[in-house]
């Protein structure tokens, strides 16, 4: 290396430029790149065509996934697509970040077999390319019923009820409460997992069924109330996902350097150049979900020398899967278990340190044994759960019944006002993924359908 | 190590395995690279009369059908016999044949229907010092128009005719190759041995369309819109040929007659069936075609291995040795009762064993057991039809076990019966009541 070069590398605290545009453009490249399409006759040809398939049952959104791949392997890829869709209307999004190893492909016989599952979810992104690419469209609006509901949220689960409300014929108004629609998949997914404008691409494939009328910056709660939105529609659909983050309970003032590893994503989701964002030369993580994973991955990708993600519990316990965890070794971030965070080393106002206490389990209860360490870092970031967050929380709350923080709903997302339904990560039958948040909207949809037609 | 060394006909060869008039043998260039690479001998591409030389299509002469993978399962082609000079053709065999003594070369023709077409090449064939001549009565296309090939192929008094000719002019073997484009393959066989053949070989390839170009309503291959049927070979043949091979092998009137196996042979235990149905030799084109000359050392090692770990010493021990064994339906035993069983460990759980059984034939295995996807057989169901073994994804997790003598049957509730009892003398027959 250049000796130039190796000193921006290594700039002491946080700052930006540590790696060339040409490193950042391959550290930020597809992570599975997309099938060819021989590549995708081979993949498509190991699937045995089971009865009852285990991968459809895994599936939250319950994709035909035999029939569409039988589709791809006898030439038929729009097929396959539309009947991926017809299920899932976000499956190009989905193709690309279900965690498969945890859901179809956990299933899949060949998995069981071999340790070799068919290849589901980039066989899902090779159909629903295709199709996108063409912008081909396959379902269209029912006799416009002429009754109006109001969606909260122009993410996963509000476009999936979006859409299918408006495949039923009604009119959906879809209030969202930032400038760009998408939700976690314009602001939330790790970049190397939806390259390109994806995320906004599928919104408009999705929006172009017709009668789907989103407004920005139309924040429930600041904006609109649940009182106004039951009134002006015959039906109302909460999908404003988690807006909040659990807090890391530290004594005194939070110094500079430590953030939200969520908003830390979602700058570098939106950066048009990513050489301009600055990350820390030694970084710390605290949580043991996804968004820690990515968040760690992340940072590395971008230039820090050195990521640690801290985990409260063993690893066996953390939220992210195992192929996740092994992801994130893989880009060289360190992962420390047992170990909870108890104060933050500060100098000139900025965070240069975190000391962590070890834990362990006493009679299933986790406690700290008082033994501690003490990480050097320019940078720390919270990724230890999403909450409703305040202001959603206040929106909604005394109207509807929470448990656990999130709103309470039937299976089919009814919640407890009469007229209200919800779905995704707001929830409490949300699991924090995309193609819950996706099964859930589309579900509602149906529900509410039902409802109006009744 | 066993000794896979081949006498057909009086024909030596240091293994069983011969190119098949083809391309792959149209010119010593291929040849002597063939020969290089091990094989045991060739038919020469078919030479027809002296002339101007044929004219193939300039455009796609090939199609295929896939497996997984575009694994190769079968081809078709349009091509006709050698479009290369006679005299050019017969140079080459000559100089051929002188440097590769220990090899077999055999001359294919196709020659019109005249005895003087035939008198006029033999002569030049033989001067060659080839081992053999084979008659082309096979190919399906272009040249059965012209009265050729399978135009004569498929009229036993043309066949029985022709070759008495060629055995009347040449000292030479003469090998009649059969087309497989016919109702029953025992009468032109008896036909080529009534003329005198030395052995038949068989199968050349069958009439066939490969696919249609659903862009344009175009057969495969497409010649500018338009397309032939063509001649069909490879691995999906194979079961014809092995057929055809064995009925031979059985008739009486042919049971003498050496037979030089042809059809979808791509590795050694192809060969090796073939030959244990009655084939003195075996020829491969498509395989060769497909990966190349190199395939010869899998197919002899292979074979030499396994007559090793079963000990048999040369070719004469296994030629033949499943002949007695194909027999007619009528004669099978009745009272050899099977069911199917899947071993739980290997089981997947993929379920097509159960739809496969449930769809379509007699619903005798289960999808559920006590709220649990399990797969297993229903005794008083399972008729032993095998389908479920054939369409399991996982190599012997499905078996078929045979009920002992004297246990009972859970479909029939009839006790297994140890003697052998055949169609013949069933009393569900009409015939042994019309005989009584
Ligand atoms: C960093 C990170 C990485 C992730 N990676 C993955 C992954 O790889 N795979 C996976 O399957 N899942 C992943 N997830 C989870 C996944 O993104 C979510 O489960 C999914 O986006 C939930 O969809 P949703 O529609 O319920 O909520 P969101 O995607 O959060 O969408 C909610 C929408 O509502 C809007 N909104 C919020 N409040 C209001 C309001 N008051 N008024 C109006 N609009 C409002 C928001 O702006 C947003 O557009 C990740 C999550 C994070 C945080
Ligand atoms: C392109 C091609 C050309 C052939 N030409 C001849 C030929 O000229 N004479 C002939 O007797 N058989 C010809 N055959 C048939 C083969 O010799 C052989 O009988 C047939 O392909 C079956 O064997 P296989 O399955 O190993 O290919 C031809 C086959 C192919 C594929
Ligand atoms: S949506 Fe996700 S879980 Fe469902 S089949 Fe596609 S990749 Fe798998
Ligand atoms: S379980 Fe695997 S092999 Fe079976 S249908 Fe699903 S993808 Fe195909
Ligand atoms: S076909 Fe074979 S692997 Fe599949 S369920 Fe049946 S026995 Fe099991």
């Amino acid at each position: 290396m250049q000796g130039k070069a190796r000193r921006k590398r290594m700039v002491e605290g946080v700052a930006d430029g540590r790696l060339s545009a040409a490193e950042l453009q391959e550290n930020f490249a597809d992570i599975h790149p997309p099938l060819d399409q021989h590549e995708a006759l081979v993949a498509s040809d190991r699937c045995y065509f089971c009865h009852d398939a285990p991968c459809v049952t895994a599936c939250p959104t319950a994709i035909d996934i035999p029939l569409f791949i039988r589709q791809i392997a006898t030439g038929s890829p729009m097929g396959a697509a539309e009947t991926i869709l017809d299920q899932n209307i976000l499956g190009g999004m989905c193709a690309r970040v279900c965690p498969t190893e945890t859901l179809c492909e956990q299933a899949c016989v060949r998995e069981v077999a071999e340790g070799k599952p068919v290849q589901i979810g980039l066989l899902q992104r090779f159909a629903t390319d295709a199709a996108m690419a063409k912008n081909k469209q396959f379902f269209q609006r029912m006799p416009a019923t002429g009754k109006s509901v109001g969606v909260v949220g122009a993410g996963p689960a509000g476009l999936a009820c979006a859409h299918r409300l408006a495949m039923h014929g009604h009119n959906v108004t879809v209030y969202e409460g930032r400038k760009k629609p998408g939700g976690l998949n314009e602001f939330g997914i790790a970049a190397y997992k939806t390259v390109d404008d994806f995320a906004r691409e599928e919104v408009d494939y999705v929006t172009a069924i017709g009668g789907i009328n989103i407004h920005y910056g139309q924040a429930l709660g600041s904006k609109v109330t649940l009182e106004k939105l039951r009134d002006d529609h015959d039906a109302v659909f909460l999908g404003m996902g988690l807006s909040g983050i659990n807090a890391l309970g530290l004594k005194g003032k939070e110094p500079k350097g430590v953030e939200d590893a969520v908003d830390f994503i979602a700058r570098l989701r939106q950066a048009s150049n990513k050489g301009r964002l600055p990350i820390g030369r030694r970084v710390v993580v605290i949580g043991g979900g996804m968004t820690a994973v990515d968040c760690a991955v992340q940072a590395k990708l971008l230039g820090a020398e050195e990521v640690t993600i801290a985990y409260r519990r063993g690893q066996d316990q953390m939220n992210a899967s195992r192929y996740e965890q092994d992801l994130a070794v893989g880009h060289g971030v360190i992962i420390r278990e047992w170990l909870q965070p108890v104060k933050l080393k500060t100098k000139s106002g900025s965070v240069s340190g975190i000391t962590l206490e070890y834990t362990a389990l006493d009679r299933k209860k986790l406690v700290g044994t008082g033994e501690t360490i003490t990480l050097a870092a320019d940078q720390v970031f919270r990724a230890i759960g999403q909450t409703l967050g305040d202001d959603n929380g206040s929106a909604v709350e005394g109207s509807l019944r929470l448990s656990g923080g999130r709103i309470t709903t039937k299976p089919d997302g009814a919640t407890s006002l009469a007229g209200v339904w919800a779905g995704g990560d707001c929830t409490s039958h949300g699991d924090d993924l995309t193609v819950t948040a996706v099964a859930q909207g589309r579900d509602a949809a149906e529900a509410i359908n039902t409802a109006l037609q009744g | 190590m066993a000794d896979i060394s081949n006498n057909f006909v009086g024909i030596k060869s240091p293994n069983p395995f011969w190119l098949a008039s083809a391309p792959p043998t149209d010119k010593a260039y291929n040849v002597e690279r063939a020969f290089k690479a091990g094989w045991g001998g060739v038919v020469w591409k078919t030479l027809g009369e002296e002339g101007p030389p044929i004219v193939n299509v300039n455009g796609p002469r090939y199609g295929a059908i896939y497996g997984a993978d575009r694994r190769l399962l079968g081809l078709n082609n349009i091509e006709l016999i050698t479009d290369r000079d006679l005299y050019l053709n017969l140079r080459e065999i000559k100089e051929v044949k002188k440097k590769w003594p220990d090899r077999a070369v055999v001359v294919s023709l196709m020659v019109p229907c005249e005895e003087q077409a035939w008198k006029t090449i033999l002569p030049l064939v033989e001067e060659t010092g080839a081992d053999g001549i084979e008659l082309n009565f096979g190919c399906p296309h272009g040249m059965s128009e012209r009265g050729m090939g399978s135009a004569v192929g498929q009229v036993p008094e043309y066949i029985e005719m022709v070759t008495r000719w060629c055995k009347q002019t040449t000292r030479m073997p003469v090998i009649v190759k059969l087309t497989p484009n016919i109702s029953d393959i025992r009468y032109p066989a008896r036909a080529a041995k009534a003329g005198g053949a030395d052995a038949v070989s068989l199968i050349n390839t069958v009439s066939s369309i490969i696919s249609v170009n659903l862009d344009n309503f175009s057969p495969e291959p497409s010649i500018d819109g338009k397309g032939s049927h063509g001649g069909f070979c490879g691995p999906a043949v194979k079961p014809i040929a092995l057929n055809m091979v064995a009925e031979i092998a059985r008739d009486s009137e042919t049971a003498s007659l050496p037979i030089s196996g042809i059809g979808g042979i791509t590795t050694w235990r192809d060969a090796a069936e073939f030959l244990a149905l009655g084939a003195g030799n075996v020829q491969v084109c498509t395989a060769a075609m497909t990966y190349g000359f190199k395939i010869i050392e899998e197919m002899t090692s292979g074979l030499e291995t396994w007559m090793d770990a079963q000990g048999h010493q040369s070719l004469d021990d296994i030629i033949g040795r499943a002949v007695p064994n194909v027999t007619d339906w009528q004669y099978l035993n009745l009272n050899y009762v099977t069911k199917a069983k899947i071993d739980q460990d290997a089981c997947i759980k993929c379920g097509r064993c159960h739809i496969a059984c449930e769809d379509t034939s007699h619903q005798a295995i289960t999808l559920m057991v006590d709220g649990a996807r399990h797969f297993e057989v229903i005794e008083e169901e399972c008729v032993g039809c095998n389908l479920c073994v054939n369409v399991c994804p996982v190599e012997n997790c499905i078996t078929m076990e045979q009920l002992p003598a004297g246990s009972k049957d859970q479909r029939t509730g009839k006790k297994v019966v140890k003697k052998y009892a055949n169609w013949t003398e069933h009393p569900n027959n009409p015939s042994v009541t019309a005989a009584e």
